[in-house]
């Protein structure tokens, strides 16, 4: 059964006539990532602990303010998870209910490693690209500003911005976006000296392509792969030094909480048999951070050409 | 006799090597990638820039385009010095003159589409030309280089070496420049597609007028597609000539030693004849030996050689020599 000449003729002619749909180089790092089981779990659960941080509240019997009064004084006692008084995760030492407040902490501590993780891949790819393609005086003047900034203890500024400007939650921000981006604006830079030594770029410069144009359109597309893998694993990094400050009593400032604020509460309370008030937000900060890993671990191998 | 679109004067670019190890206060070495270079190029002409590697013919081809700062001598392109030029000369200056690189695959965004890739040079100097109008004309230019236009969402690596430089082809001609420069845009490329992307070359040459220069260190490859050739050797010019009398009757001992060095397809022929075998390496352009640089390894070097640099001689016919001690030689049917 072979086809007339006409309708093979035909055929030949749809072919060609559709426009073939190009596979780009993120597509085919998504199919990679896809195939990645551990990566696509963990992308899920960090799609669950999103939707609890943002939902989370509408299944709660009480709002992270409202102290159950009924409890009060006898946390251990009364106070433990159950389904009946409705504090599902149990009550804090004030009497507070605890799923509330890790739903709360949750969401804060996501916000904190997501914020900062914004400002360094905004600020810190062009900051670098912009470094790494001028070349020359510019590039050294702005990376020894890196190194400047680098050098200082950011621990100590951190803690010194706190204490003087009030502990907030934007202060907190102004901390984080200011150091974030310094490693950031260095991996970039790197790779844009990598990038603009190639081919294409020149071609774009004979061209007469403006330089900021080449920056946006030839090297940041090309960074981005190593960028976004960077990004997802500052996240979890950022939301341990969040707890940190927090656990020193110098992050979040109540009635707001965190995950670290919660577990530091938690902490102190141990030895009065309220365990659960350690073991609840501490399962979801390292589910939470574990989730970040894994997801990062596998962008890392659906971008990374080498391993291809 | 129409003026020449293109004319270069004793150009010359040097580039600062930094010793390693250096102080900050020690002066970088200088390297003469092109040390005094002199040619015309006529409209709608092809002219060959041959010479080994290393002898400065992408920087030279880097200097014409724009890319790389001269340290001496003249560009001219129509009437104007390239290094006086206005910011709006320029731009047409950037939009007349396209390249073509050596590596297809390296020379494409490989983030971005194909159409988007032609497109660039249009977008970039015709930056109010309607959407469709962009699509219409890449879809043009693709199917004139030989690519099926469907193809134009596709992406750089899903093409074959000979589909990217066809690719970065039409790139460079979308703007219907006025001068080409190809940076051995068949190096990297199957000996049986090299001959499909010249014939492509030469026939889009012809039929758009454009004038070419076109790099390569392939001589049968550059006899074939140009009209002159310059020969090159460590950033000097060693011998100018039309591609008919170069590859015959060669005169500089450099040129003699190159075209002898292209085998004949032939085994008979290829065996019986003489060939100079030059001795040696490309001298560094760090240092670059004093008088003709050719002189460590010619076979016919003299003591005056040392002294001077040696004088571009004009034998006629648009035949010129760096060699005082020229002498035509017919090294294809020279006999041992």
């Amino acid at each position: 059964m072979f086809p007339s000449k006409q309708t093979a003729d035909a055929l030949v002619q749809a072919a060609n006539d559709a426009e073939v749909k190009g596979r780009s180089l993120w597509r085919d790092a998504a199919i990679r990532f896809r195939r990645n089981r551990a990566a696509v779990v963990a992308l899920c659960v960090l799609g669950l602990i999103a939707a609890f941080a943002l939902f989370g509240q509408l299944f709660a019997q009480w709002s992270n303010e409202e102290i159950d009064w009924s409890i009060m004084g006898a946390i251990a006692q009364k106070g433990a998870p159950s389904i009946a008084n409705g504090h599902y995760f149990g009550a804090d030492e004030l009497g507070r209910d605890l799923y509330a407040r890790v739903v709360q902490g949750t969401g804060i501590s996501i916000m904190v490693g997501m914020v900062g993780s914004f400002v360094a891949v905004m600020v810190g790819t062009l900051y670098g690209a912009v470094a790494g393609y001028s070349g020359g005086r510019t590039d050294n003047i702005m990376m020894r500003i890196v190194d400047i900034l680098m050098s200082i203890p950011f621990m100590f500024v951190l803690i010194l911005l706190l204490v003087i400007f009030g502990r907030s939650i934007t202060m907190l921000f102004v901390g984080i976006g200011l150091i974030s981006w310094l490693d950031m604006a260095r991996i970039a830079r790197g790779q844009t000296l990598s990038i603009k030594n190639k081919e294409f770029v020149e071609a774009a410069v004979a061209t007469g392509v403006s330089p900021m144009r080449i920056i946006l359109r030839h090297i940041v597309p090309n960074l981005l792969g190593i960028v976004v893998v960077y990004a997802t694993l500052l996240i979890p990094g950022l939301i341990m030094t969040e707890s940190f400050i927090s656990f020193l009593g110098l992050g979040i400032q109540e009635p707001q909480t965190s995950l670290g604020a919660l577990i530091s509460a938690g902490a102190k309370q141990m030895r009065f048999g309220v365990i659960w008030q350690l073991l609840f937000p501490l399962g979801f900060f390292l589910v939470t951070l574990y989730a970040f890993f894994f997801v990062g671990d596998g962008l890392r191998d659906a971008l990374d050409p080498k391993d291809r | 006799m129409t003026d020449p679109i293109l004319k270069v004067e004793d150009l010359q670019v040097t580039f600062d090597v930094r010793p390693r190890g250096a102080w900050p206060w020690t002066p970088s070495l200088k390297l003469h990638a092109v040390g005094g270079i002199s040619f015309d190029l006529n409209p709608g002409e092809c002219l060959g820039v041959v010479g080994e590697s290393g002898s400065g013919k992408s920087t030279l081809a880097r200097a014409i385009i724009g890319t790389v700062p001269t340290s001496g001598g003249k560009i001219i392109w129509q009437g104007t010095d390239l290094a006086g030029m206005d910011e709006r000369n320029r731009r047409t200056h950037r939009r007349d003159v396209q390249m073509i690189f050596q590596d297809p695959l390296a020379a494409l965004n490989p983030r971005m589409t194909v159409g988007q890739i032609i497109a660039e040079p249009l977008v970039t100097h015709k930056p109010d030309t309607p959407k469709d109008d962009v699509r219409r004309m890449v879809a043009e230019m693709m199917e004139r280089v030989g690519l099926l236009p469907n193809l134009i969402n596709r992406y750089p690596h899903e093409f074959s070496g000979g589909q990217c430089q066809r690719i970065g082809i039409a790139r460079a001609l979308i703007l219907r420049p006025k001068l080409v420069i190809c940076d051995e845009p068949v190096s990297a490329l199957d000996v049986s597609v090299q001959a499909q992307v010249v014939n492509l070359l030469k026939d889009l040459q012809k039929d758009m007028g454009l004038s070419m220069i076109f790099i390569a260190h392939d001589l049968s490859v550059v006899k074939h597609i140009s009209d002159r050739i310059v020969v090159m050797y460590l950033g000097r010019a060693m011998e100018t000539a039309t591609s008919q009398t170069l590859t015959t009757r060669p005169e500089h001992p450099y040129s003699q030693a190159l075209i002898a060095s292209v085998p004949i397809p032939d085994p008979v022929l290829e065996k019986a004849r003489m060939r100079p075998v030059i001795q040696g390496e490309l001298p560094s352009p760090l240092k670059p030996p004093s008088g003709c640089v050719f002189r460590p390894r010619c076979p016919k070097v003299q003591a005056s050689c040392a002294l001077e640099r040696p004088q571009m001689l004009d034998l006629g016919k648009g035949h010129q020599v760096a060699c005082p001690y020229h002498e035509a030689h017919d090294v294809l049917h020279a006999t041992a």
